[in-house]
């Protein structure tokens, strides 16, 4: 995985709160075994009006979003299913960080696992940002902070361990995979 | 030794490695469930990084989500309808061959969702970590066990390692008082629950049910409980294992024996949480309060009493955009809105108490003219079952569609799914725009509730027809 410091982009802003992750991907598009191509069902239902076009006043479908890597969302955003697809969807669209006041758990954990910074900042800068679509922004993993373009900027949490591996491009099982004699020796104390 | 309660002790057995503020914990899981939509990109990743499942003895596979319900295409697999869906339930038998891991396939009678044969075919088991590509894991925490759902990724850091780095969740005590009334399901206070505390309520922590209102429910009626916690945020829902628990358990296949079972037994009634034990929150709710309950949005939390009527606007733009997917407006009653589908299964409700419900309201009755009704097991031992015990005759009788177990309608993956603009009351989980198919509204309720509407053809009350 390629290591993350910084992201700097404009932003894509979705206002709703509680995105699923059935909305982020549609479960029709679940039927693969391989990870790659998800980009293009991403927010499929939202993106599209109902005969089938593209809806033009979607945010994504704008022409302004051409290269954002910044997504900001509502509050709860990935809740529901455990679907990866969601993130890998995220990802192979473009995005490199989504910026909310509450993520859900199981997508947060799938984020990271893929280089998808979840960013969860006060609701004073949440409401800034979800009122300036198309500002460029600066995330800062290394000092977890999220600077606006007037250099306003706040602290958000990332867990340690995760933020470790982001930011030296490291994958999660080579550690775990490194516990391999302590997971021997539970196995062996608790009749596993 | 300071008062525990059931998820740190559950949590304190498993810990490989204790988490420090570096480093997640190393944590040990017992029982790891695959089925096919989650776990093909864990296999190849082992495949490519020449890894092998590290304790294929603690892994089971199934299949279920892209799985077809009508019989006539599960006996042939080639017609599996959605070229896609077959080339998945394919890729599952290989993975399952080449590294030898047990498969519940296509023709095996122990087949079902996942989430159902777990604890039926008798691998859940209290105080056990539990972990599948799938969020509706949490269902297994019905047994006292300590069971989530993971992403594709962990999926194969357990396959590598039989663990996963995590960290220690917070705990939510929902305390349930009273008596669930006539008519009133075991999915009626899990809605309720979930209106009360929220669709993001319980994030970060781990549930338990606990009070006398939870001690009074069956085994499949904590199963269903259990199974929504997901729906509140929650990484997991748990129930302390008890008498029900027990006698639950003793019936299942593979059960050790004898004094192996005493030992069992009492092991598993330690894992109670400890008088004094704390939680991080707590909620108490009154279950004789609670009523039967139906969504009227786009997410679980949108919930009141069938009786009830929707909330005025409240210029939230969220709502509104819920309520016109709906085609509702505020102030509108439930009771009398119309009903096209009535989905009946899934890992909520799709047990053989949850039938039994169905067919108790359905008995002598029929589907309103114009409505689908579509039954889906939750396994194949359940549809055997229903079949001796008749009920399958009574849906068959009253109109309704009688089909091979799976995921189904629930989200519609293997082509069973809801019409664009269609009103759909479903017994399963989620209400979110388009699970059920492009454009589908979804009306979570109990069986009992579901059964009614059908037979009235529009939302109804069913202790008007119990």
């Amino acid at each position: 995985m390629e290591p993350i410091r910084q992201i700097r982009s404009r932003t894509v802003v979705l206002a709703s709160s509680n995105i699923d992750t059935d909305q982020i991907i549609p479960a029709r598009f679940l039927t693969v075994t391989t990870r790659s191509g998800l980009g293009r069902s991403l927010f499929q239902d939202l993106r599209h009006l109902p005969d089938g076009r593209p809806d033009p006043q979607f945010p994504l479908n704008r022409p302004e979003a051409a290269g954002c890597t910044i997504l900001v969302a509502g509050d709860n955003f990935g809740c529901g299913s455990s679907r990866e697809h969601a993130p890998w969807a995220l990802v192979d669209h473009g995005f490199r960080a989504v910026v909310s006041t509450a993520m859900a758990d199981i997508f947060t954990n799938n984020a990271l696992k893929n280089g998808l910074l979840p960013v969860i900042v006060d609701a004073d800068t949440h409401r800034w940002l979800i009122d300036h679509p198309g500002a460029e922004i600066l995330i800062d993993l290394e000092a977890r902070r999220l600077t606006l373009p007037d250099g306003r900027s706040s602290a958000f949490p990332v867990e340690a361990f995760a933020r470790h591996c982001l930011l030296n491009g490291i994958d999660e099982l080579g550690y775990l995979q490194g516990k391999l004699a302590e997971i021997e020796r539970y196995e062996a104390a608790h009749g596993r | 030794m300071a008062a525990r309660n059931l998820f740190e002790k559950v949590w304190a057995e498993h810990e490989v490695v204790a988490e420090t503020p570096d480093t997640p914990a190393v944590l040990y899981i017992d029982l790891h469930l695959t089925h096919e939509v989650t776990s093909p990109q864990a296999f190849s990743m082992l495949r490519a990084s020449g890894r092998k499942v590290r304790r294929p003895d603690r892994t089971l596979a199934t299949m279920d989500h892209s799985t077809p319900t009508r019989r006539e295409q599960l006996l042939a697999e080639a017609q599996i309808p959605l070229d896609d869906a077959a080339k998945q339930v394919r890729q599952l038998e290989q993975n399952a061959r080449e590294f030898g891991v047990e498969l519940y396939g296509l023709g095996d009678p122990r087949r079902g969702i996942v989430h159902v044969i777990g604890p039926e075919q008798g691998h859940t088991r209290p105080g056990m970590t539990i972990v599948c590509g799938d969020s509706h894991t949490s269902t297994h925490g019905a047994l006292g066990a300590l069971a989530f759902g993971i992403g594709s990724t962990e999926v194969g850091h357990v396959l590598a390692t039989q663990c996963l780095l995590q960290r220690k969740p917070r705990t939510f005590s929902v305390e349930v008082q009273g008596r669930l009334q006539r008519g009133v399901s075991a999915k009626d206070l899990i809605l309720a629950i979930i209106g009360r505390i929220g669709v993001s309520g319980g994030t970060g922590h781990v549930i338990e049910y606990r009070g006398p209102g939870i001690a009074a429910l069956t085994m499949e009626e904590r199963l269903t409980v259990c199974n929504m916690s997901i729906e509140a945020g929650a990484r997991a829902g748990m129930i302390a294992p008890d008498e029900v628990t027990f006698a639950y358990l003793a019936d299942r296949p593979g059960m050790m024996q004898g004094e192996a079972w005493d030992e069992a037994v009492a092991r598993w009634r330690s894992l109670s949480s400890d008088p004094g034990a704390t939680y991080d929150r707590s909620v108490t709710i009154d279950a004789s309060a609670v009523e039967p309950m139906i969504t009227y949005g786009t997410n679980p939390g949108m919930v009141l009493p069938v009786g009830g009527t929707i909330p005025a606007t409240q210029g939230n733009a969220v709502f509104d955009r819920a309520l016109s997917y709906m085609g509702f407006h505020g102030g509108e009653p439930m009771l009398g809105k119309r009903v096209d589908v009535v989905f009946v299964g899934s890992c909520t409700n799709g047990r053989l108490e949850d039938l039994q419900a169905a067919a108790r309201v359905l008995k002598g009755r029929r589907v309103a003219a114009g409505v689908q009704m579509l039954v889906v097991p939750g396994s194949q031992l359940i549809k055997r079952q229903a079949e001796e015990l008749g009920l399958a005759d009574v849906f068959r009788s009253a109109g309704a569609e009688w089909r091979e177990s799976g995921c189904s309608m629930c989200l519609g993956m293997n082509g069973d799914t809801v019409a664009s603009g269609a009103y759909a009351v479903s017994t399963s989980n989620r209400n979110f725009e388009g699970r059920q198919g492009v454009g589908a509204r979804t009306l979570l309720a109990s069986p009992y509730t579901a059964a009614a509407s059908a037979v009235a053809g529009r939302i109804a009350d069913p202790r008007e027809m119990l």
